[in-house]
């Protein structure tokens, strides 16, 4: 056994590292979504804007040479398609979860329509910050390369937690995604604050989607994503529209996500389309085990369509 | 299913954008036309045509038939392996005229290109693969594919040279015949450097999931590997995450070296315009084609990459001799005495499977020396 064997160790360690490096889309395109629903809309659109994001940032980052205004255009595209959508949704008797689907495909085809000529060129990648230095492991160092995004995330979601509770901008939100009746009676407008709520929700999807395509894995192809911002979409209601909820379930399914692989590299082969079923397996178990027959999901938003 | 004239949207936009562009162009050239085109030809690829992979190599392939006199070309790409591929299909066949069609991937074949067999006998349609049976399948079917294999074993063999850890990485997608092979061949090519060596395998389950194929990737480093591959549809994420951890990548399907100059060693490379020409000019001289197509480097079905800057010189002499026995033909990789990974004999002492033994079309088994498994 020489230095560069860890064996078993490497299961554990793939899933601190698989949270880590795979749960940051997770976390943005959840934590704008749950300031959307919060808001009380659905934008089921954000895989489009995730992908578009994604895009974006690989394009800009290749004609500038800079990852960072790749970022900035990511979320200034991402801005845009969630302005759209919330300002669709204004029109009376519109649906938000079809013009969710819709801006879904529009945001992919899109992006999969200028995105042709950046699959070749080669981008330079946001950062990482390298954490794991006070160890000589090399696998422990790559584990620990931290990209600041996933800081910003972590450090955002905690914010956005404190906000909903103690500022006046998060008890606008909450009021307008409770009671649409109740907010007018205060004097706001439900409609500004969900298009405002979309929009931010937007950005921050196309922030997730740079760092798939600025960091990891790191190119643009059209098979960047594989269904992560509908993932994201998910995890709101399963982190009950909590800011910190939606950073654990994102790393627990980022880590859950790194177990298939780290088992079968450490030779457990047998059965691996049931270990990468384990993320969804994890997400129903918890579900069934929280849900009741006599009262609404805990933390709901009033005026989200579907649990209305 | 009669209803030849319900047209998708996209087919009517495609449809009514080629007349026009005709219509333009034969009023250009009006001497063209005695020469217009008389056949055309259809190709289907899985993902986007510029993976630096699968589909890259057959848009490649397919590229190479338009320069030829009379010959249209017409593709879709991103086609999922689901009804959607019989829908593009008969709207090759109907709208487009086309009278070969090839379905380039994988799970196109059944039951999607057997239903369109069926309902399009004057049509021909080949499959890239191994899953056309004339036992079982109509004669206006039929498969090709090469002996790639052949290029994982010589990747083996420069990988077994550089390989310092003695332990390669394999990212491979779902365990059938063609990938088990290529599993297989890369292990036997390094062994026949060091026998000690042994390859991790770790299967993503499916053809093109780039988190997941990073992951994997990590996970393989991880553990040690230093030299990496794969059998994927676009390899481009396995080969920037190996060279970002430091570890070495050999290529597979098209050349990735311009993703990392300094880390490819060598790749498997497909040369689909040269099977693609081949049955156009069948077509053409108005000959049957054939239903069952292989063949190997020797036959220009597979080329090898160049040879990276990492390379030493003994792996770079061996590789060229090796490549010179193989360019003779029916080089047998899996020979025996042989076990499987599980133990079982798959050939005994003498026995030796050719290139083009058709056996190892449905290869189930790891060889001994691979970590993994195939179910």
């Amino acid at each position: 056994m020489d230095a560069t064997e860890i064996g078993l160790w490497g299961v554990p360690l793939a899933i601190l590292g698989g949270a880590i490096r795979v749960s940051t889309p997770f976390i943005f395109v959840s934590l704008g979504e749950a300031i959307t629903e919060r808001s009380g809309r659905i934008n089921l659109g954000l895989e489009g804007t995730l992908v578009f994001g994604a895009m974006t940032a690989y394009a800009v980052a290749v004609m500038t040479n800079s990852p960072w205004l790749g970022l900035l255009a990511a979320a200034f595209a991402g801005l845009c398609f969630g302005l759209f959508h919330g300002w669709i949704c204004k029109f009376p008797k519109v649906n938000d979860i079809a013009i969710g689907i819709a801006l879904m495909l529009f945001g992919s085809g899109l992006a999969f329509f200028f995105g042709k000529p950046f699959i070749k060129p080669k981008a330079p990648n946001l950062p990482a910050i390298p954490f794991g230095g006070w160890s000589d492991i090399p696998q422990v160092q790559a584990a620990l390369d931290v990209n600041v995004l996933f800081l910003i995330g972590a450090v955002l979601s905690v914010i956005l937690w404190w906000a909903f509770r103690n500022t006046r901008a998060g008890l606008i939100v909450r009021v307008v995604g409770d009671s649409s009746d109740a907010a007018r009676a205060m004097g706001l407008n439900p409609d500004t604050v969900r298009l405002l709520a979309t929009g931010v929700g937007g950005a921050l999807a196309g922030i997730g989607g740079a760092y798939l395509s600025l960091y990891y894995p790191g190119s643009w192809t059209e098979r960047i994503s594989s269904g992560q911002g509908l993932m994201a979409v998910a995890l709101v209601i399963f982190a009950r529209w909590n800011p910190l909820g939606c950073l654990a379930a994102a790393l627990l399914f980022g880590g859950a996500g790194a177990l298939g692989p780290a088992l079968q590299s450490v030779g457990v082969t047998q059965g691996y389309y049931l270990f990468y079923a384990a993320p969804y397996i994890l997400t129903l178990i918890i579900m069934i085990a929280t849900s009741s027959p006599t009262r609404t999901l805990a933390g709901a938003p009033g005026e989200l369509s579907i649990t209305k | 299913m009669t209803d030849r004239f319900m047209l998708s949207r996209r087919q009517l936009l495609k449809t009514s954008a080629a007349g026009a562009a005709f219509g333009l162009a034969s009023a250009a050239f009006p001497i063209s036309r005695a020469l217009a085109a008389t056949a055309t030809v259809g190709f289907i690829y899985v993902g986007p045509k510029d993976d630096y992979g699968y589909n890259q190599a057959h848009a490649e392939g397919a590229a190479a038939l338009k320069g030829i006199e009379g010959i249209t070309v017409v593709e879709e790409e991103n086609v999922p392996e689901t009804v959607d591929v019989q829908k593009t299909m008969e709207s090759m066949i109907n709208l487009d005229g086309a009278s070969l069609v090839f379905p380039t991937s994988f799970g196109y074949f059944d039951p999607h290109m057997l239903a369109m067999c069926a309902k399009f006998p004057d049509v021909q349609f080949r499959h890239c693969g191994g899953m056309w049976d004339k036992a079982k399948h109509p004669m206006n079917a039929g498969s090709y594919f090469g002996y790639i294999g052949m290029g994982q074993y010589l990747n083996g063999v420069v990988a077994g040279h550089t390989s310092k850890t003695k332990k390669l990485g394999f990212v491979a997608a779902k365990p059938i015949p063609q990938v088990l092979l290529n599993i297989n061949s890369f292990l036997l090519g390094a062994r026949s450097v060091d026998p000690t060596i042994t390859c991790q395998v770790i299967f993503t389950g499916e053809w093109s999931l780039a988190v997941k194929e990073a992951e994997a990737t990590n996970a393989l480093v991880d553990q040690g590997a230093d030299v990496i591959t794969c059998h994927v549809d676009s390899p481009k994420v396995v080969v920037e995450t190996a060279a970002g951890r430091g570890a070495f990548v050999c290529g597979y399907h098209a050349n990735q070296s311009p993703l990392a100059p300094e880390k490819y060693l060598t790749g498997a490379e497909w040369n689909w315009a040269k099977v693609y020409k081949m049955f156009v000019d069948d077509l053409v001289a108005g000959t049957p084609l054939p239903n069952f197509t292989r063949g190997g480097l020797a036959d220009g079905f597979v080329k090898m990459s160049p040879l990276g800057p990492a390379v030493g010189e003994p792996a770079r002499k061996q590789f060229d001799a090796t490549l010179a026995e193989m360019m003779k033909g029916g080089f047998a990789v899996i020979k025996g005495p042989l076990k499987s990974n599980k133990g079982a004999v798959v050939a005994t002492a003498g026995q030796a499977f050719p290139e083009n033994a058709i056996e190892l079309e449905s290869m189930d088994y790891l060889v001994e020396g691979v970590v993994g498994s195939t179910a």
